[in-house]
């Protein structure tokens, strides 16, 4: 280049070479073409449901709590206890799959074992499983706790594995030297490096759970979802309306909990 | 640690980790929550019908009778539904991010307008896209606008301003002052400032945020046919209606097979931009 350019040019972010930028560039409106041409719209049908949206805003800004309250507090007293339970549940079940799950601390059998337990749990998304659970053991919470269960042993222990994996080795090192026996090692040198993360976790997966506790009862394993389904079924959109204000409540309120025990913990 | 003096005469002649006091405050924590759980338990299994649950591994061994061996040629009917998974995930994720940047922006310390009016709405917004799970929208939105694929793109929509908006805002709110700075003191208006100084900071975490719900979104939007909304999930609930449960076998192959595609697509994308 001779002369300086006289216009600057903001620099490519991502793909430096031009041709393969260019080809995403009409690779990427290609495909936006066919998938929107994809997608029927039925104008007809939305002009329709617009006045049924626009019930559903009214009816989320004048919440009726009153007269389907009892089925209301029914599903949230489900998903309230289903929530805690299975994660008590979860979590206790997750501790020794966790332990296993950590190569520092397990034989290769038991390592090999515990990964594809959490393998399995992580990628059965929560709809799926509750379908089985009630397939097997019948409509309503304990189904829902199951799959809670299921998630969160998972979850729990693929992050607790890795904590463990990540520990100050010094610390084990020095528990080592005095002799100790493997419980020993688990009880002082790991214990406490990973307590406070996993009760920071359990807390954050409480929070998931209540969350999750309000979908499955869709698919018929009890909860808020399925006092929500019903509801939606009924065009009720002002107790709908309700619902999603409390779900909404409980989530913002667990997450603020959550976060200000796991800053005390942690 | 405690702040009791080693010189003391009486010391413990065994070392222990806690004091007296201390162990008693956690056992009765620990044993709190235990009394909770147990209450908890009876109040959800209360309606239990137990002979059920003792029948659960009888049903189980018939369930996995009646779902082996998966119906295979039921995949010349899954292609179609996988295409519209796909379209759901994709355009659902497109337009969310749109909505979910302006909101960012506004929900950022640095960079909302005003920290008393509109920061708490946009905060707001967030935080009730997020609690609500993108079933609980497609449930809504199946009602309102009417079953098929544009109200699972609606819904993995509104359900992902709250993810992308949250992530990309705390990513605004950690860029390097300095760059800012420099681009303010040459001059440059609000809009260039943005542009400029945060706009590249920010975008290398954009990218990443958005492959990762891309992710997440196709995982959801597969089951949400479950209510109406389109994709595969159609094709699950009438297998599931008709109880023809070598297809639903079937599907959660190509449900798991799918996650697991698009997990690795996402990760290798990450890698490259990160």
């Amino acid at each position: 280049m001779s002369a300086h350019p006289r216009t600057w040019k903001r620099p490519p972010v991502l793909v430096h070479d031009r041709r393969l930028r260019w080809g995403l560039g009409v690779g990427a409106l290609v495909y936006l073409v066919l998938a929107i041409s994809s997608v029927e719209i039925d104008g007809a049908r939305i002009a329709e449901g617009l006045d049924r949206g626009w019930r559903f805003v009214e009816g989320f800004l004048t919440p009726d709590f009153t007269s389907r309250w009892r089925d209301i507090s029914r599903g949230l007293v489900e998903s309230l206890t289903m929530t805690l339970t299975s994660t008590i549940a979860g979590v206790l079940l997750a501790v020794p799959v966790g332990i296993g799950a950590a190569r520092n601390l397990a034989p290769l059998p038991v390592y090999l074992v515990c990964r594809s337990i959490v393998a399995v749990s992580r990628s059965l998304q929560e709809i799926i499983v509750a379908i089985l659970f009630v397939a097997m053991f019948g409509f309503g919470p304990f189904a829902g706790f199951l799959t809670l269960t299921f998630a969160t042993i998972g979850f729990m222990a693929k992050l607790l594995a890795e904590d463990i994996e990540d520990i100050d080795e010094a610390q084990a090192e020095a528990v080592r030297a005095t002799g100790a026996s493997w419980w020993q090692l688990v009880d002082y040198a790991v214990r406490p490096q990973v307590m406070p993360r996993l009760i920071g976790l359990s807390l954050y997966r409480l929070d998931i759970n209540f969350r999750e506790s309000s979908v499955i009862g869709i698919v018929g394993a009890g909860g808020i979802g399925a006092t929500l389904n019903t509801a939606i079924d009924r065009y009720e959109y002002d107790s709908a309306g309700a619902i999603l204000l409390i779900i909404i409540a409980i989530v913002m309120f667990a997450e603020y909990s959550s976060g200000f025990v796991r800053r005390r913990v942690e | 640690m405690s702040a009791s003096t080693p010189l003391e005469a009486h010391a413990p002649r065994t070392w222990r980790h806690r004091t007296l006091g201390q162990r008693l405050a956690a056992w009765t924590g620990w044993l709190a929550l235990v009394a909770l759980a147990v209450w908890c338990w009876q109040v959800m299994t209360a309606d239990t019908i137990w002979a059920f649950v003792a029948d659960a591994p009888r049903q189980a061994a018939d369930l996995g009778a009646r779902m082996v061996p998966p119906a295979w040629s039921y995949m010349d009917r899954l292609w179609v539904p996988l295409w519209d998974t796909l379209n759901i995930a994709t355009l659902g994720t497109l337009l969310g991010i749109a909505i979910a940047v302006p909101v960012a922006f506004l929900a950022a310390r640095n960079t909302a307008p005003s920290r008393v009016f509109v920061r708490p709405v946009a905060l707001f917004v967030i935080v009730a896209s997020r609690s609500i799970n993108s079933l609980i929208w497609a449930l809504l939105l199946v009602s309102i606008i009417g079953p098929g694929l544009l109200a699972g793109i609606v819904a993995i929509g509104l359900r992902s301003i709250g993810f992308v908006a949250k992530l990309l805002y705390e990513a605004i709110e950690e860029v390097d002052v300095r760059q800012v700075e420099a681009v303010t003191a040459t001059g440059a208006t609000r809009a260039q400032v943005l542009n400029y100084a945060i706009v590249p900071q920010v975008l290398p975490a954009f990218f990443g945020i958005a492959v990762f719900r891309w992710d997440i979104n196709i995982r959801e939007s597969t089951i949400l046919g479950l209510v109406g909304a389109g994709g595969i999930g159609l094709q699950l609930q009438a297998s599931l209606n008709t109880l023809a449960w070598p297809q639903v076998t079937l599907i959660f192959i190509v449900i798991l097979a799918t996650v697991v595609v698009s997990e690795w697509v996402s990760a290798r994308v990450r890698h490259a931009i990160i």
